[in-house]
């Protein structure tokens, strides 16, 4: 057999596969790695809030009511909200908190409801996904209707409504993960139904079948791993919503009760103090911005690193250089 | 053409079930799971006596399926309830009284209502012309530095939560510069400019953070349109740029950015709830938040169905105008 | 006489990355005014790249553009943006390959060619320039074209919306008419008439024609010189009967040994058919996909046996039913009506579990090189899939036996842990014929197996399913839109027309004396190549190992 390449020739352009190859290309993007490495300190900050706290010797509940000023209302005493040696951040307005350590406490709670509420959905989502893909027509049917409904609906009006009858004796972070995870998982069943139905289509996926093998040991060798990159995508777009929702809702109120810090609820309180003390108002906002935006910049990152088209194309026509054509998050939802 | 027609109708009936299913999952949640209505409605300092009245009147004996067929009928039909010395007709969609105030929650919702919708609809016009114009921009601009400072100029508004942005802008207008009013909700017929002026800001805030979505789907959506074949045949059949964007690429690229605003209003309405906070609005969303900490249900079950109606009614719209848009969406 | 195109020393370059990738490379040609010239190619070699050149396509694009190209008198490389767009459509015409995508979806039809005429005479009405669009799709053959012109693309056939992309091409009366694969994504008998078309519409208008494609058959019966391009530079060019009959280059005469013929005989005796040896046996056999109104049957009333160590080819064009019916024979579809029987066992109606014994008996080759394997699993824990689920071999006889099989398909047996990105279509071919003999089948099912191959790549393929096929003595059914193809491998053929099998019988019978109409038409519209006639002692499988 003269004919026949006996040793394989690398094509030139190799598909998105392997996580070596998902690895390479977001190391290129300077953006996504500066995202990770603020939300790697942002991590450790939150884990080392109780040391870090006790390294500046305050805790984030004790009241200091020698720091304000009384006579004006509670505005902490000093300039940039009451910052020095002591409280490295200034003081809450009114009661005197420490400010670095509320902050840092509420990061761990704002990471853990987030990072919660995310597993909750793509749990739920891959599950109603997959069911509605690989289900008869009828429980695709009533899935993909349900699903439709989730991703319409008011999801935050939906969730503030539920805090009206849910047990107030139970702890409110897992409370809240559990309710943003329930009620916002639509988006991310719609991704991994499309994704699923895409791939069933495939030949590999048919050729499986061929092999003789149990339906679950196709699932697991040729759909599953091809999964995993689309939710994995999915998850860092919805980590910074949920860190939103969680913001937002205890900035209304119905979140972290106190005294429990969070950032949301800080801004609440703000609301009320920002003509007195700016600083105030600052912090916790600056910290909420990073977060979300380097959880944004990562996550499109991710999403273009696993994009197959990223790989360049070339087309007939005019306009300059052209790298990637991102599609945005929302593209799933039209 | 009678296939749209059919589609159409295909399209309501459907919603119509979604508005049922979720009247019936509102109803369960609400009032059957939570421990006892009629405690919740009678407040706190409430005797045996009342309390047996309140129930009597709530109907709360009856049968789950029965309470929630009463509950329908209220929403259909209205409601007379007997108030000792009179009759209290509660007019056709009936949520009942709230708990705190004793008022009717339809008199509630038509009040706050127009405080919402006004900030909507502003937002709206002003997020959907300054998105899909950013978008467009930065997709026509590709690979210039106007298309780099536009994609970081939407990804921080997508990243900043609407509670942020309108306490910037709050300090920065109302309170360094003192050009605009502390907001407070004037009715546009009342002083149609105050109307405005008044709620500037909220709009700025809600239309922002919307917009920078908007932009980004509008910018993908175009540059996708803009790789397809027949955009290439136009150009290879000479014509200008202009006429090939014009004429061809926005009439493909625009009905994702149409179906984005139904999907998209559920969404909208949750962060109309925090400007509303925000600003001191008294509109829905403000109803809502003080009705949860309140556990007043009637209320809270009332802006649940009224939002929730509205998203599933807007989706209608925006499928039916897809669909007219795409006549193959519906031939299918 | 100028000449009307003039291509002198044409490179393009695409920059990727850290290297630039030379599409083409030093080409050069001319048409003479009425001309019509044939670039053929395999995959790679640059030919649409070149003709895209012609319009100035490339501007803009990145694409690093060197030497001359004139199309009447006007120097496509130094025209400003005003002039180059006088030259698209005005003077030279583009027709794409894939017509669907390549109209506005959104837009009626006569109105996309009316905005068209409307660029080139700019004072022309709206009211003529529509006039105009209805007449050019008359002429092109567009029944009723003045109403259908209010139509958008999906409403139209594929071939309708080829024509209406000619039509276009006509509307302002180009010099030169630039053709990419204008066919390939067409039936063949609708291929035919679009050539067909393009012949007419040359003779009456005068205009030239560059027609791109990789079909040597097609350039054949359509073109006066024929430029034959590899890796982005001109092997050969001269004119077409010279080219096809006297090749000088060795890679021309390896390209022309490779094309399958539709008029030669197998070289290979047919199986003797005896009835003990019914393998698959298929009766009434149909298939309905949807419910209620919406039911359309896929396949309709199919009987067809097949035996083994024989190859039964099944052709038709797109929509007879031949994918549908290749998957029910391995049931990965199930039927929903008739009868189907393996060794004289009823399988039709088997459940999933209740199939497994015969998993392995019944095996199949995909089209798609690409999609047909696992992009994150090694090629060979893709083969080793079969054996693994079987359970009962041991790891290390599992090895052993897909190193035995990928050297049985020409591959090296060290390359079991490589990726398929890390392999051409031919080979990667090669590794789904190796997983389906994973299990010892006694019958594989081949859905378009070559389809998707460059032509010499075919040509490999095929005589390696050819060679498998008597060494192991399996039983394959052959399914492909190629009449030329399937010739080549087929004891007996089955032709399939709308869901129904039209005519079956001896392959040689059933080309040489078709009974039905349907395969009489088919068989009439492959291009030929015209040079073989009368030489029907096979050479075109030999040759292909040249």
């Amino acid at each position: 057999m003269t004919d026949t390449l006996a040793t394989p020739q690398p094509e030139a352009a190799a598909p998105a596969s392997g996580a070596r190859q998902v690895w390479r290309r977001l190391r290129t993007r300077r953006s996504a790695l500066a995202a990770a490495a603020v939300l790697g300190l942002l991590v450790l900050l939150a884990l080392g809030a109780p040391l870090l706290a006790a390294l500046e010797g305050q805790d984030p509940v004790t009241y200091h009511d020698t720091l304000v000023d009384s006579a004006r209302g509670g505005v902490p005493l000093g300039s940039f909200g009451g910052a020095g040696a002591e409280h490295w951040l200034g003081v809450e307005p009114g009661t005197g908190r420490d400010l670095f350590a509320r902050l840092l406490y509420g990061a761990r709670i704002s990471l853990f409801v987030a990072l919660g509420a995310t597993v909750v959905q793509v749990l739920i989502g891959v599950a109603v996904g997959l069911a509605a893909a690989l289900g008869n027509r009828l429980l695709d049917s009533v899935l993909s209707h349900l699903t439709d409904v989730m991703v319409a609906m008011p999801s935050l009006v939906f969730t503030i409504a539920l805090f009206a009858v849910v047990p107030s004796d139970f702890p409110r972070p897992v409370l809240l993960i559990v309710v943003i995870g329930l009620l916002n998982w639509g988006s991310t069943a719609r991704l991994v139904r499309a994704q699923t139905l895409g791939l069933k289509k495939l030949d590999y996926v048919t050729a499986a079948r061929l092999t003789g093998g149990s339906p679950w040991r196709v699932a697991r060798r040729e759909l599953l791993p091809a999964l995993a990159a689309p939710v994995i995508t999915y998850a860092a777009i919805l980590l910074p919503s949920n860190v939103v929702i969680e913001a937002g809702l205890s900035f209304l109120g119905v979140g972290i009760k106190p005294p429990t810090p969070s950032w949301g609820q800080m801004l609440s309180s703000a609301t009320t103090w920002f003509r007195a003390d700016p600083m105030y108002v600052l912090m916790p906002s600056l910290l909420l911005f990073v977060t979300v935006l380097a959880f944004t910049v990562l996550g499109d990152g991710v999403r273009a690193a696993l994009d197959p088209r990223e790989a360049s194309r070339l087309r007939v026509g005019r306009a300059g250089r052209r790298k990637s054509a991102a599609t945005s998050p929302e593209g799933g939802a039209a | 053409m009678n296939g749209l027609a059919g589609y159409f109708l295909r399209r309501a009936l459907g919603a119509l079930a979604v508005v049922l299913v979720l009247s019936l999952v509102v109803y369960a949640t609400f009032y059957i799971a939570p421990g006892d209505p009629a405690r919740l409605a009678c407040g706190p300092r409430c005797n045996p006596e009342q309390l047996r009245q309140v129930r009597e009147q709530l109907s709360l004996g009856d049968p789950f399926y029965l309470q929630y067929w009463h509950f329908l009928q209220g929403l259909v039909a209205g409601h007379d309830y007997s108030t000792g010395t009179g009759v209290l007709h509660c007019t056709a969609p009936c949520f009942g009284q709230s708990y705190q105030s004793n008022q009717l929650v339809t008199d509630l919702l038509a009040e706050r209502l127009p405080v919402t919708a006004s900030l909507a609809l502003g937002a709206m016009v002003l997020w959907l012309l300054l998105g899909i114009g950013t978008g467009l921009l930065s997709a026509l601009r590709r690979g210039g530095a106007t298309e780099r400072v536009l994609t970081w100029l939407t990804l921080a508004g997508t990243a900043t939560p609407v509670f942020i942005t309108g306490l910037g802008l709050l300090m920065l207008f109302c309170v360094y510069l003192e050009w605009l009013p502390f907001p407070t909700y004037v009715p546009l017929a009342d002083d149609p400019e105050q109307w405005a002026w008044n709620l500037a800001l909220p709009w700025a805030a809600l239309a922002l953070l919307e917009s920078a979505k908007y932009a980004r789907l509008t910018r993908s959506s175009m540059l996708e349109t803009l790789a397809e074949d027949h955009i290439r045949t136009f150009r290879a059949y000479g014509l200008t740029e202009r006429a090939v964007v014009g004429r061809h690429a926005l009439r493909g690229a625009l009905p994702p950015v149409i179906a984005l605003t139904a999907v998209d209003l559920g969404s909208m309405f949750g962060n109309a709830v925090l400007t509303e906070t925000l600003f001191g609005l008294p509109g829905l969303g403000q109803l809502l938040v003080h009705a949860t900490q309140t556990i007043d249900i009637p209320v809270v079950v009332a802006v649940v169905m009224v939002t929730g109606t509205a998203v599933v009614l807007a989706n209608i719209v925006a499928d039916v105008l897809y669909a007219v848009a795409d006549r193959r969406v519906a031939l299918r | 006489m100028t000449p009307l195109v003039s291509v002198t020393d044409l490179s393009v370059a695409f920059p990727t990355g850290d290297r630039t990738v030379r599409a083409v490379d030093g080409l050069s040609f001319a048409l003479a005014p009425g001309g019509a010239l044939g670039i053929v190619g395999e995959s790679g070699s640059g030919k649409s790249t070149a003709a895209y050149a012609l319009l100035g396509l490339h501007r803009g694009t990145g694409a690093q553009v060197g030497g001359s190209v004139q199309v009447a008198g006007h120097d496509v490389q130094a025209a400003d943006e005003a002039a180059l767009r006088r030259i698209r459509g005005g003077v030279a015409a583009m027709v794409f390959q894939d017509p669907l995508s390549s109209l506005d979806p959104y837009q009626a039809v006569g109105d996309q060619i009316a905005e068209v005429y409307r660029v080139h005479r700019p004072g022309v009405s709206r009211r003529a320039a529509r006039e105009r669009a209805a007449e050019v799709l008359d002429r092109v053959g567009i029944p009723d074209a003045a109403r259908r012109a209010r139509s958008r693309p999906h409403e139209f056939s594929g071939g309708m919306r080829q024509r209406a992309l000619i039509a276009m091409a006509l509307a302002c009366e180009p010099r030169l008419l630039v053709a990419d694969e204008p066919t390939t994504a067409l039936d063949v008998t609708v291929q035919a008439q679009i050539l067909g078309l393009l012949g007419e519409l040359r003779a009456e208008t005068g205009m030239g024609l560059i027609l791109v494609t990789h079909d040597l058959g097609v350039a054949a019966g359509s073109v006066d010189d024929l430029l034959v391009m590899k890796d982005g530079r001109a092997v050969e060019h001269g004119p077409v009967r010279d080219v096809l009959e006297t090749p000088r280059e060795p890679y021309t005469r390896a390209l022309l040994a490779a094309v399958p013929r539709v008029n030669v005989r197998r070289s290979v005796e047919p199986v003797p058919a005896t009835d003990d040896s019914v393998l698959l046996e298929a009766t009434g056999l149909r298939r309905e996909f949807g419910r209620g109104r919406h039911t359309v049957t896929a396949v309709d009333d199919v009987t067809l046996t097949v035996r083994a160590g024989e190859t039964v080819g099944v052709v038709g064009e797109s929509g007879s039913g031949k994918t549908t019916l290749g998957r029910m024979l391995v049931r990965l579809l199930e039927p929903t009506g008739g009868e189907l029987r393996y060794r004289g066992r009823d399988i039709r109606g088997l459940k999933e579990r209740e199939l497994r014994p015969f998993r392995s008996e019944l095996q199949m080759v995909f089209q798609d090189p690409v999609s047909s394997l696992n992009p994150r699993r090694s090629i060979g824990e893709s083969i080793a899939d079969p054996l693994r689920a079987a359970g009962t071999l041991d790891d290390a006889a599992i090895v052993a036996r897909v190193r035995e099989l990928l050297e049985r398909v020409g591959l090296d047996p060290d390359a079991y842990h490589r990726y398929p990105h890390e392999f051409s279509g031919g080979q990667r071919q090669r590794v789904g014929i190796a997983r389906a003999l994973a299990p010892e089948p006694k019958l594989i099912v081949c859905d378009e197996p070559v389809s998707a191959l460059d032509v010499t790549t075919q040509a490999q393929v095929v005589r390696l399913l050819g060679e498998l096929q008597r060494d192991l003595g399996l039983a394959l059914v052959f399914i492909a839109h190629d009449l030329a193809v399937v010739r080549q491998v087929s004891d007996r053929l089955v032709v399939m027309q709308g869901g129904r099998i039209v005519e079956q019988g001896p392959a040689d019978a059933v080309y040489e004396r078709p009974e039905h109409a349907y395969t009489r038409g088919l068989l009439a519209a492959v291009p030929r190549l015209g040079t073989e006639e009368g030489t029907e002692d096979g050479t075109a499988l030999q040759g292909a190992s040249a």
